[in-house]
């Protein structure tokens, strides 16, 4: 197993401090949770459901509140477009079409629709959606929508992508050609990405670090390290390397898994 | 990121209207080449099928209706019923025209009270709603007071009204407002409310303010709903003012189409009786008609409501 360090060592650009997160309904969501997130780090947050993962994500975009712990930002508090969010679902607003969902989070930050046109434009070349600008969002596929949200997310020049299981919902096949397009473009431009799944060979494709979460409390069970070398395509998820990447992300997860049921037959 | 022609997510065709597949209306006439050679028959079969039933859907209609009105006239002259009974259709678009000039006088008072009242309301409805979902507070201390003007039959305050309101356009109008406010306030706040949850995040993440939310995403979000609730409010403003002239039932230059029918009574002009009656059921389908019109153009190109489908 490699051992685990921030990609580029570069510095973080968040970090997570004994973090945890009760409901209130009294569920302990999330207990005792410490992560860094490298710049340029890859991160897949990999668990069953209801293991905290998304809660995790939720507290680092600062959508909820930690109960304990803190997030800290070495490089000061994020400011409004420092962070890309991509939901489960595309999450667009289907009376607008896909000029005007992409333009969004700018458009709240108070630019005009003439000051964007380009960034906007760019922002859907690199989904590969350069001449749907006009489309509205029920005349797209799943995969198609996905693209939008993923282009939203990434027209404010985000310092860090979060992404909760963007690409569950989609078919395997979209959901491999989406994985190749999102890494081709981290590739390209390295950016910093938190990636929640409860896929073991998405986390392995995509990831330079795989962070194995279990449940009830939801918390880090392992990490792992994944330095198999960029780029990675089709050849890489037929090498022995994925293959043996896969069995040990595997393994820490059911161990995970197992740890939780031991427990609960335990205190049972 | 390249879309590729193999790539399923990304559709196969370079515009949206093709990617769309078979799930919009768009795409009705657009089949593949494969499908094109396989079942060459197969799109003109359902397109002759299509335009059979898009006729159907005027002529099936009409012709029931113009046989019961013919029906009725055939009665008429057959029983040789009197006039004062129950007069025939033709008599009936006699005195419409014959009694033009009174009736036309009529139809448009109860048209400014009925369009007055129902200005209020939405003013009023979408004011107060927007009101309502920027505070619990609010909503708590004030819904009761609108279910109870709802719950409230109009025809039973109406007269207190008219005692309390020296004006009696302005009572009229405030009788037909009271019935056509509800729709609009309990679909508007149900519809601001319903905007979507993962969205209402997203505004969060970017800082939106209050007014930014509101704009961008629940008056959208808000809009079918409001639509809904402004086809039930026309009709209801209608049928709001008619009742309160009724209650009111004043005469002179300025009396509506109810009070018309009252006066026509009293006299046994049964044939005027149903030309004001008509004047009201026609104003009531323009109504309807106008705002599911409306309702079509601002929906149809995205909300469910508005999209045909095919399967």
């Amino acid at each position: 197993m490699a051992e685990v360090k921030t990609a580029q060592g570069n510095g973080n650009v968040v970090s997570l401090r004994h973090v945890s997160k009760r409901f209130s309904n009294g569920t302990l969501a999330l207990q005792d949770m410490s992560l860094d997130i490298g710049k340029g780090d890859f991160v897949s947050l990999l668990g069953p459901s209801g293991c905290g993962k998304s809660t995790a994500l939720r507290i680092i975009a600062g959508l909820g509140d930690t109960t304990e712990g803190q997030v800290h930002w070495p490089d000061g508090k994020p400011e409004r477009g420092d962070i890309g969010f991509v939901f489960q679902e595309p999450t667009l607003m289907p009376w607008a079409n896909v000029f005007e969902n992409v333009w969004l989070p700018r458009r709240l930050d108070g630019a005009s629709k003439s000051t964007v046109r380009d960034e906007v434009s760019e922002a859907l070349e690199m989904v590969g959606l350069g001449g749907f600008a006009a489309a509205y969002p029920r005349e797209l596929s799943g995969g198609m929508k996905m693209r939008v949200s993923i282009a939203r997310a990434l027209v404010t020049k985000p310092k860090i992508l979060l992404m909760d299981e963007p690409f569950a919902a989609l078919d395997e096949i979209t959901r491999f050609k989406l994985n190749d397009d999102l890494l081709h473009l981290w590739e390209a431009h390295h950016w910093t990405v938190v990636f929640v799944t409860h896929s073991v060979f998405e986390s392995v494709y995509l990831s330079n670090r795989i962070v194995v979460m279990a449940a009830r409390p939801g918390r880090v069970a392992q990490q792992l390290g994944n330095d198999a070398p960029h780029p990675r395509g089709d050849g890489f998820r037929t090498s022995e390397d994925y293959a043996h990447l896969c069995r040990n992300a595997s393994d820490a997860l059911h161990a995970a898994m197992d740890e939780h049921t031991t427990r609960a037959e335990v205190t049972a | 990121m390249n879309v590729s022609p193999t790539d399923p997510a990304g559709g196969t065709g370079p515009r949206p209207a093709e990617a769309a597949g078979s799930r919009s209306s768009k795409a009705g006439n657009m089949t593949s080449a494969l499908e094109e050679t396989a079942l060459k028959s197969g799109p003109d079969l359902r397109a002759a099928a299509e335009r059979r039933d898009r006729w159907l859907r005027i002529i099936l209609p009409v012709v029931i209706l113009t046989s019961a009105i013919l029906g009725w006239e055939a009665l008429v002259r057959i029983q040789e019923i009197p006039h004062y009974i129950l007069p025939a259709p033709s008599l009936i678009m006699e005195t419409l025209v014959k009694d033009w000039a009174v009736l036309s006088g009529s139809l448009i008072t109860t048209l400014q009270i009925t369009f007055a009242a129902l200005a209020v309301a939405v003013a009023g409805g979408v004011g107060l709603a927007v009101l309502f979902t920027q505070s619990k507070w609010v909503e708590i201390s004030f819904f009761p007071f609108a279910v109870i003007l709802q719950v409230t039959p109009i025809i039973a305050i109406a007269p207190l009204i008219l005692i309390y309101v020296d004006s009696i356009p302005v009572a009229l109008l405030i009788c037909a407002w009271i019935v056509a406010f509800f729709p609009i306030l309990s679909n508007t706040t149900l519809g601001l409310n319903s905007a979507d949850h993962n969205l209402r995040n997203l505004f969060q993440l970017y800082g939106a303010s209050r007014w930014q939310t509101l704009w961008h995403l629940q008056l959208p979000a808000a809009m079918p709903y409001f639509l809904g609730g402004l086809k039930i409010a026309g009709g209801l403003a209608l049928i709001g003012a008619i009742v309160a002239e009724f209650a009111a039932g004043s005469a002179g230059r300025g009396a509506g189409l109810a009070y018309r029918i009252l006066e026509s009574g009293y006299r046994l002009n049964i044939p005027r009786m149903f030309a004001a009656l008509l004047l009201i059921s026609v104003t009531g389908i323009l109504i309807f008609l106008t705002f599911s019109l409306l309702s079509h153009l601002m929906l149809r190109k995205w909300h469910e409501s508005a999209i045909k489908r095919e399967n």
